[in-house]
């Protein structure tokens, strides 16, 4: 099992050209339990962590760029007033010691139904910019994800960031699981009150197959906000909570049932909205 | 967690042709012939004779394996040793002088803090990331700081106390 080490971008795009199969190894903590486990056997691996160009962040006027190597920590640290709800979900995720090597892109090229900053992302219509040698091009996150663990990335591109729009209001990420650290989730919620665009932008994780976007529960709870007070009569954020519910597509799992993660689904809506309102 | 060494888990395919040097303790180490999926952890224990690091879960959970990578807090069977060639690792054996223990070490086992002993080196390596960044930290820092590694002896009331003392001792000899 040949392992390539490209130290820049062009590097590690004719790495993958010349072996589409390989594996891209970002921050290990997905990968390497699958290799020790042997639930994984690569021919060849392309390590990314030496690659100066998937590093960092930056912030524009209008626009988020999280460089795809950004760890959780980094965000939790360096991003928590610019990004809050991803610092929120950073922080949810693991340990310290798995926050400070997991990453952004890892968590997008994993696409689990249960990735942390999945529903934050989607909630702010985030794009995936893929490389190859051929070429570059954009993705929605909602057509990038397209399964459980399933992505549109062809075997020669690399992730190499992820954009959102900058939008001002308040932001509240909620995750349920059986203890605050080291959990999967059983269900994760992601709201923005987006006082820029005057929407509300709801996303949740662990409850389908993909991220799951809450559409129809976003335009009604939009149009009963008071944009300029930032309140909301109570039936409209309990009506909210049901189409959320309404939205979701959870199964039976080992972590949970269908029944308790929709209805997981209408608290942390409304706990979410709530807290946003109340910032 | 009485069993000081449960056996491997970790498959080893054939060898791969590519020998790696890994710079550990400030001391460099040749792996010659290793397969080059293995964890660091796996070519710590098994390869460099380097037991510190304790192998529990090895899928990230209990952070009985943590040491440093270029200065993070790292649990190092999440870590591909053939990639961390031109990394800086510090393991806990790196942490005391010889037989003059670390505060966070001799403050451990002051407090009672030591019962099995499996996941200390994890606690040891963890304490210390903490307090070097954060020489006064709350107690939900504290909590936060070691959620993710795991004793199953203590209930954690005597590691806490550990922490505290160390927190003190440095705070009156600043």
């Amino acid at each position: 099992m040949p392992i390539d080490r490209p130290t820049d971008l062009d590097a590690a795009l004719a790495s993958l050209s010349d072996v589409p199969s390989a594996h891209l190894l970002a921050g290990g903590t997905d990968a390497m339990v699958e290799i020790t486990f042997d639930q994984r056997r690569p021919e060849h691996i392309v390590a990314l962590r030496r690659i100066p160009e998937l590093r960092g962040y930056r912030v524009d006027d209008d626009e988020l760029t999280f460089g795809a190597m950004l760890t959780y920590t980094q965000v939790e640290r360096e991003l928590a007033s610019t990004a809050p709800g991803l610092a929120m979900a950073a922080r949810t995720v693991g340990s310290p010691q798995i926050r400070n090597t997991g990453t952004i892109g890892g968590n997008l090229g994993t696409a689990s139904p249960a990735g942390d900053t999945l529903p934050w992302l989607l909630a702010l219509d985030a794009r995936v910019e893929l490389r190859s040698v051929r070429g570059s091009r954009e993705l929605s996150l909602a057509d990038f994800v397209t399964g459980p663990k399933r992505t549109a990335r062809e075997p020669d591109e690399l992730i190499t960031a992820v954009r959102v729009p900058r939008v001002e209001g308040p932001q509240h990420v909620a995750k349920l699981g059986p203890r605050n650290a080291m959990v999967i989730s059983v269900a994760m919620a992601a709201v923005i009150v987006d006082t820029t665009n005057r929407r509300v932008r709801a996303a949740f994780g662990s409850v389908g197959p993909r991220p799951i976007r809450a559409s129809d529960a976003e335009q009604q709870v939009s149009d009963a906000i008071d944009w300029d007070a930032l309140t909301c009569p109570d039936d409209a954020i309990v009506h909210f909570a049901d189409a959320c519910a309404e939205a979701s597509q959870p199964i039976s799992d080992h972590r949970s049932t269908a029944d308790y993660r929709r209805h997981a689904v209408a608290v942390l809506a409304a706990r979410s909205l709530r807290r946003c309102l109340a910032a | 967690m009485s069993d000081p060494d449960p056996t491997p888990t970790e498959p080893t395919p054939a060898p791969d042709p590519e020998a790696y040097e890994l710079t550990i303790n400030g001391r460099t180490r040749a792996v010659p012939s290793a397969w080059l999926g293995e964890s660091l952890l796996y070519v710590l224990r098994e390869r460099l004779g380097l037991p510190g690091a304790k192998n529990a879960c090895e899928q990230g959970e209990c952070g009985s394996c943590s040491l440093y990578l270029d200065g993070l807090l790292v649990n190092s069977c999440c870590v591909l040793a053939a990639d961390a060639t031109d990394a800086r690792i510090d393991t806990v054996e790196g942490l005391a002088d010889g037989d003059q223990l670390t505060d966070v070490q001799q403050a451990f086992l002051d407090a009672g803090a030591v019962q099995c002993g499996f996941c200390i080196p994890g606690l040891i390596t963890t304490v210390h990331d903490l307090l070097d960044r954060t020489p006064t930290p709350s107690q939900l820092e504290v909590r936060e700081a070691i959620s993710g590694n795991l004793c199953r002896c203590t209930g954690y009331g005597r590691i806490l106390q550990a922490v505290e003392d160390v927190r003190a001792q440095r705070e009156a000899a600043r």
